[in-house]
């Protein structure tokens, strides 16, 4: 106590002893950056941008500004009560004569097809029929072309989509959209996949999840008390899966679960069925890969932590006279709650991104987001709608995480 | 506290609360970590079971709370037989090295999980959950986590936990070893204090020798997976029955020799170089038997004309400075070396090495026990 009196008595030492304390701490940062700059900067070029630039896309109308600048221009004017005037059909008729004989036309012609289903075919004929000059009358021109262009749906949609950025996308992937009045509704119900698309990858992972702490409670419980040599050999067998890729695994349970696979003939020589069950292409195929996949991403967090819960806890909770039940109700299942809550976490958040496995075990009805965003990404090559959809299963984990976050405590979801 | 006067180191008595009998423990099936026990355990007594790591004390106290099974033998309590009972129903309070309360929750919520899991009416956990964290003098601490409180607080807390279902019998298993040395003076004096308020009979793990002689109606010296001997402290630091109870408890110097004659009341001992030192016989010897000498330094007299049987003049071979003594380091010309305290009262002599002192004992005080 009184080193510190003189220091502050004197002042000037204090000041001293901070920058030399600070300029330490400085050496300590700098030391710790370099050693983490090859990471960070990794991560940052080839994962955080990458994913921010898919991202956008969500929001992004570059296609409609780009090959549409005229009508872009023209169209503000238009109050979309009823046809717009002659300078917009005009318009539109000079962008989609520049379009003559080009690729970008189909492109156009995609992008506001996912608004208006035909409206690409209306581009294209368009394009293909135009003259190379703008005739006297573009209106005339043009419903002699189609008659659809005087059908002012066409007009409005072009009106709506004619922004830099747009909630197109955003909406659709929640199953509305906006209507050419500008009101947000629901879409038609035959239309309407997605909101049920995230209802039901939600309740596979979280099924998955419950099902996955139900298995993996009690053997993590036993590794934790094992002695070395057994608890070495449990984690061993627990680790196995993590050795052989995801995919020879799947395609492995493909095989033992088809009807004429392992899995019935044993069971019907066995006389536990006289049918074979269907295992595959069906949510159990999906449940039952996919528990096995993730077991491990529950029992590790699981067994690190009931590691650390001390046995003398369990004994002093015994002497108090604390039947078994209740010292595992009232003691050991609070102490380990920081690993439930862990391995959960874990386990759901791989399981929401699941892709791979019910592509291959599940049927038609069991495909979760995962399978969409792939598919609008590759086969539909409507990336707004694939990374809108991302968009949404993050802004879900997030919401979840930030949930069982307020209820357990954040630092309890660490995976250590 | 008269039940415990009458307490001898005998291994029976009538009405015990805890019986071990013929209780051996084994975990490879190979060795026996405690070989045939037989205790009785007075009602209210203060008993501890003395000795080193390894010598089946804290074996035979787990066994006793339930926490392990005797591979033979049974142990009664209160006449009953318990031997197959879980802990959750021998209603014994235990109090661990480490504490053990439950991290996450409360210490008022430690100190009454004992009754919440008896089923008590709320108002009455309350009640005596406020009464024993009072008795350990902890009443402010119950809305405070165990992390929150320093180890003297919480070894208190695990203390009322254990108290608080009004057990008859409390086991503390080294409950101290984990607080400093003026923490452990003072809870050593709360204990005794408990103790003697709640009449409760508590049976007490350690292997500090100098806990166990200040704390205890009764210790039971444990070594090799058995008592040595089990008597109250002054018998036990008196009139040690072998040479390891002599040399475990208290201070000892410890001296090899051959007996060479005498009688049953006294032998001579050659310790080396024709030294002859009297000695009173643990047992019986014939001349030519080995025998290890038990001497208590602060029972040797130096510089003093004394009608003692062991009389010598010694060079002193080091001086240690303790403070309160001075501890002196002599040697035997024949090799053996002990050590004398002498009172460090101002003014005395002072000693220093190659110095030649006068030490004499009684016979009395230079125990001969037979050399293993």
């Amino acid at each position: 106590m009184s080193t510190t009196t003189t220091l502050a008595d004197t002042g000037q030492v204090p000041r001293r002893l901070r920058t030399l304390v600070r300029r330490a701490e400085r050496q300590h940062f700098s030391r710790m950056l370099a050693l983490m700059a090859p990471s960070v900067v990794f991560v940052a070029l080839f994962f955080v941008v990458p994913i921010a630039l898919f991202l956008f896309r969500s929001v992004d109308n570059a296609e409609i500004p780009k090959y549409m600048p005229r009508t872009v221009a023209e169209i503000g004017q238009w109050h979309a009560d009823d046809l717009p005037p002659e300078p917009v059909f005009r318009a539109l008729a000079e962008d989609l004569i520049a379009l003559k004989g080009q690729p970008e036309a189909a492109v156009l012609g995609r992008r506001l097809n996912y608004a208006v289903p035909g409206f690409r075919g209306l581009v294209t004929r368009t394009v293909r029929r135009l003259p190379a000059a703008v005739p006297h009358s573009a209106i005339d021109t043009l419903a002699d072309i189609d008659a659809r262009w005087l059908d002012p749906t066409y007009w409005a949609t072009l009106k709506q989509q004619s922004g830099r950025m747009t909630d197109f996308y955003l909406l659709s992937a929640m199953d509305l959209q906006r209507g050419t009045d500008g009101a947000i509704t629901r879409v038609d119900e035959t239309q309407a996949i997605f909101l049920s698309l995230y209802g039901r990858t939600l309740y596979t992972s979280v099924g998955v999840t419950v099902i996955c702490l139900l298995i993996g409670y009690p053997v993590a419980a036993v590794m934790a008390t094992a002695g070395p040599a057994a608890a070495n050999w449990l984690l061993m067998l627990v680790l196995v899966p993590f050795w052989t890729s995801l995919l020879v695994r799947t395609t492995a349970w493909v095989v033992l679960l088809q009807t004429e696979g392992l899995v019935n003939k044993v069971l019907i020589y066995l006389g536990v069925i006289s049918e074979p069950l269907s295992l595959m292409f069906n949510t159990a195929g999906v449940f039952i890969a996919m528990v096995h996949v993730l077991l491990p991403y529950m029992i590790l967090p699981l067994y690190s932590v009931m590691k650390g819960v001390s046995p003398v806890h369990l004994r002093a909770a015994s002497s108090l006279g604390a039947p078994p039940i209740t010292v595992f109700r009232t003691v050991y299942l609070p102490l380990t709650i920081p690993g439930i809550a862990a391995g959960c976490t874990l386990v759901f958040v791989l399981a929401v991104g699941f892709y791979v496995t019910p592509a291959l075990v599940g049927g038609p009805g069991d495909q979760m987001i995962g399978y969409f965003i792939a598919y609008f990404t590759n086969s539909a090559v409507n990336w707004g709608l694939a990374s809108a959809l991302g968009a949404f299963l993050i802004v879900v984990i997030a919401a979840i995480y930030l949930v069982l976050g307020k209820v357990v405590g954040f630092d309890k979801l660490k995976v250590r | 506290m008269n039940a415990i006067a009458s307490i001898s180191g005998k291994d029976r008595t009538d009405d015990p609360i805890v019986r071990f009998s013929g209780v051996r423990k084994s975990y490879d099936g190979e060795t026996l970590v405690v070989r045939d026990l037989n205790l009785d355990i007075v009602r209210g007594e203060f008993l501890t079971l003395l000795g080193p790591s390894g010598s089946g004390k804290t074996t035979s106290l787990m066994m006793l709370a339930g926490f392990e099974a005797p591979t033979e033998g049974t142990i009664s309590i209160g006449g009953k037989d318990v031997t197959a009972l879980p802990p959750y129903r021998r209603g014994i309070g235990v109090v661990f090295q480490n504490y053990a309360l439950f991290p996450h929750m409360t210490i008022g919520q430690n100190v009454g999980y004992p009754l919440r899991v008896r089923g008590a009416a709320q108002a009455d956990i309350d009640k005596r959950v406020v009464e024993a964290l009072e008795m350990v003098e902890l009443g402010a601490f119950a809305d405070r986590r165990p992390a929150q409180l320093s180890g003297g607080q919480q070894q208190r807390a695990a203390l009322a936990r254990a108290l608080v279902f009004r057990p008859e019998l409390v086991l503390l298993d080294e409950p101290l070893g984990a607080l400093d040395k003026q923490l452990r003076e003072q809870m050593q004096y709360e204990l005794k204090r408990l103790h003697e308020e709640l009449k409760v009979t508590m049976v007490y793990v350690t292997h500090d020798q100098t806990e166990a002689l200040t704390m205890s109606d009764r210790i039971a010296v444990f070594n090799d997976g058995g008592i040595q001997q089990l008597a109250r402290p002054s018998d036990l630091y008196e009139n040690p029955q072998n040479a390891f109870v002599a040399e475990f408890v208290g201070e000892n110097n410890r001296l090899t020799g051959i007996v060479t004659g005498g009688s049953e009341n006294g032998v001579y001992v050659d310790v080396g170089g024709g030294v002859s030192v009297h000695a009173r016989p643990v047992g019986s010897f014939a001349p030519g038997d080995r025998t290890v000498l038990s001497l208590r330094p602060e029972r040797i007299a130096v510089g003093k004309d004394g009608q003692w049987e062991n009389d010598f003049t010694i060079e002193i071979d080091k001086v240690v400075y303790l403070g309160d003594v001075n501890r002196l380091l002599l040697r035997f010309a024949g090799g053996s070396e002990f050590a004398v305290r002498v009172a460090n009262q101002g003014g005395g002599p002072v000693f220093q090495r190659g110095d030649s002192v006068r030490v004499a004992w009684r016979q009395s005080d230079c125990l001969a026990f037979p050399a293993e």
